[in-house]
């Protein structure tokens, strides 16, 4: 049990190890990491069963929490766990069909491992220090990808991305010392345990800290502006990863905070992210309304469905919590799988501008319908997963009288429609613009780039059709993050916890 | 990079550098209950390789570094997750310290341990990844 925890750590390190000393091998390099992926899924799966029988702990080098270091796996992080597992091998069977020579050869497969050791180093810690080592992990790696091959664009997206986010580090860790400073401790559960005897105006300042913090790496409003700049820039496999996986470990890192942690006053914290989820839903919907680039756009759609998460979580109801558990889920596939498929268009014309893109349809019949499973999906129409995610967080707007921002849910899923429909209207049903162009790729696509969609795309149909278990475990997600307690419990265990006298 | 025409220079790193190392080694090995350990050490044994950049030349270091320091980053990033590992086979949880004691002469023994192995994982990292940014700075 314990060792299941410690995988999804260990095998990220060794395989990115391995792959760096393989790096000049392509052949070897892509067996190696479509094998390292498939592996990492099934240990992902096998620790979300383990986790059904209660909240697996791991105290790192024996060293009992609150000292040491420890790994926490609960249901909210094993299930997160689990389909970024799913998304990454999409994404790496779909890179091996897609990477040039030099990206892999300058180290593309273990920087694509030393980004998932840091992703699931953030879902699995059970303390913020090691949540801010695994951010700067991630970050270095996602820094590294955004600018390997260095075109002019992507050194620019690169210096925007990386700027952003090195402030972010740093109203993260200053948040992360004065926590120390008040409370004599960073570890969650034992945090979660002591904050209740601290000053709640001074916790208030540091909600706020770690909430601009994670907001920026989630690309909440009103701090988005760099994701959008940056993510139409890398390879389309790299766009997809980092679709899938980045922004929504800062939403990962928002519940698990503003659920464990600041609950001291929810009617101040949990409004003010509520206030900002509506508005990163507007904008986000508003800003792609306005694009005419396909990886541009569904960047923009990023933004405004990271609204939707948080507005589950700034209700704080279980309804709420379960809401922003199974949209996440949804989201993480549906997403990945657009920008997949957006490399295919991109691969026919040569580029992903709205206005040389057209007649689809006429040549790729079956690009044009399977584009349509995680379009509708994210604009929310059944039976796809996008429809029940959307339903469960109107219901819990609803149920929590938030009228206004469930207003602004329901019309940013028609603007989201609206969006998705004007892709494929330009890309696949219109006639093509010009017909003197030359296609840059008119035959029939590899196994390697079609295989992955089709299988994100079965999981969003099957999300939707059958979407009573995970319905059952989001429920189960949220009951557990709601009572910090049994975290406290599972975590400390036997330790003894007393109010520790800090600065305050 | 070319070579600094100082002979002073040149004079002293061959004696300092071969100092420099074995206190490093000396920081390496007292790290363990004392200041000192893989990290400080690993960065007093890569200004031993930074000075003879500067007095002998980028092509002396690398050759007397012998392995290209992204491999030493690899190396050392292994043998810290090996060590690590280890605890597995005695059925502990990852980066448990396991000790063997040798005994030496009369009642003094030294324990061995994995924590060590570990440190001097970090050690051939530090170096690596310091001497990684060097050598490219240096080739400007």
């Amino acid at each position: 049990m314990e060792l299941l925890v410690t995988l999804p750590l260990l095998i990220p390190l060794a395989l990115s190890l391995a792959l760096f000393a393989a790096r000049r091998h392509r052949r070897a390099s892509r067996i190696i990491a479509i094998a390292g992926a498939t592996i990492l899924l099934t240990v992902a799966a096998a620790l979300l069963v383990v986790t059904h029988d209660g909240i697996q702990v791991v105290a790192i080098g024996e060293w009992p929490a609150p000292y040491g270091i420890v790994l926490v796996a609960d249901l909210f992080s094993a299930a997160i766990l689990l389909v970024c597992a799913l998304v990454s091998w999409a994404t790496i069977v779909y890179a091996t069909g897609w990477m040039d020579a030099e990206r892999e050869r300058t180290g593309f497969y273990p920087l694509v491992f030393a980004l998932l050791l840091g992703v699931n180093g953030a879902f699995l810690t059970g303390d913020l220090f090691n949540l801010y080592v695994w951010f700067e992990v991630m970050l270095m790696a996602s820094f590294v990808l955004l600018v390997l091959g260095t075109e002019k664009g992507q050194v620019e997206g690169g210096i925007k991305y990386v700027s952003l986010n090195l402030l972010a580090s740093t109203f993260f860790l200053s948040a992360t010392g004065i926590l120390y400073g008040i409370a004599g401790t960073l570890n969650f559960a034992h945090l979660s345990s002591v904050l209740a005897y601290v000053d709640p105006q001074i916790l208030n300042i540091v909600a706020v800290l770690l909430g601009i913090a994670f907001g920026i790496k989630a690309a909440v409003f009103p701090l988005f502006f760099w994701l959008p700049a940056s993510y139409h820039t890398p390879p389309v496999p790299v766009s997809a990863l980092f679709a899938g996986l980045l922004t929504k470990v800062g939403v990962y890192a928002l519940i698990r905070v503003f659920t464990l942690l600041f609950v001291h006053d929810p009617g101040w914290t949990h409004t003010l992210l509520l206030f900002c989820a509506a508005l990163t839903m507007l904008t986000g919907v508003l800003g792609a309304l306005a694009q005419h680039d396909v990886r541009r756009i569904l960047s923009f759609h990023i933004v405004s469905q990271i609204g939707y998460m948080i507005f589950g979580l700034a209700l704080y109801t279980p309804l709420g919590l379960a809401s922003s558990v199974f949209y996440l889920i949804h989201h993480i596939v549906v997403k990945t799988n657009l920008f997949l498929l957006s490399g295919l268009v991109e691969r026919t014309f040569g580029t992903g501008s709205l206005d040389r893109l057209g007649g689809l349809f006429r040549t790729h019949a079956w690009l044009g319908v399977l584009f349509l499973v995680p379009a509708f999906s994210l604009a929310g129409v059944p039976p796809l997963s996008g429809f029940l995610a959307k339903l469960l967080v109107i219901r819990a707007g609803l149920a929590a009288q938030a009228y206004l921002a469930t207003a602004v849910a329901v019309l940013v899923g028609l603007f989201t429609l609206l969006s998705m429909l004007k892709i494929w209207n330009e890309a696949f049903w219109k006639a093509r613009p010009d017909h003197s162009m030359i296609l840059h790729d008119t035959g029939r696509f590899p196994a390697r780039l079609v295989v992955p969609i089709v299988v994100l795309a079965s999981v969003t149909i099957l999300l939707g059709i059958a979407g009573e278990p995970l319905l059952a475990l989001s429920s189960r997600a949220a009951a557990q993050l709601l009572d910090p307690a049994a975290y406290q419990a599972a975590v400390l265990g036997t330790v003894t916890v007393q109010a520790i006298n800090g600065g305050v | 990079m070319t070579t600094l025409p100082s002979i002073i220079l040149r004079t002293a790193v061959r004696w300092i550098s071969p100092l420099l190392l074995l206190f490093s080694l000396f920081l390496l090995l007292r790290g363990h209950h004392e200041p000192g350990g893989g990290f400080s050490g690993g960065l007093i044994a890569s200004t031993a390789f930074a000075l003879f950049t500067f007095g002998h030349g980028l092509e002396t270091a690398r050759r007397i570094l012998r392995v290209s320091p992204p491999t030493l980053v690899v190396a050392g990033i292994t043998l810290a997750l090996v060590s690590g590992s280890l605890a597995f086979l005695a059925h502990k949880t990852f980066l448990t310290g396991l000790w063997i004691a040798i005994p030496l002469v009369g009642d003094t023994r030294v324990e061995l341990g994995t924590p060590l192995l570990f440190d001097v994982g970090v050690y051939l990292t530090v170096i690596g990844a310091t001497l990684t940014m060097l050598f490219e700075f240096a080739k400007e």
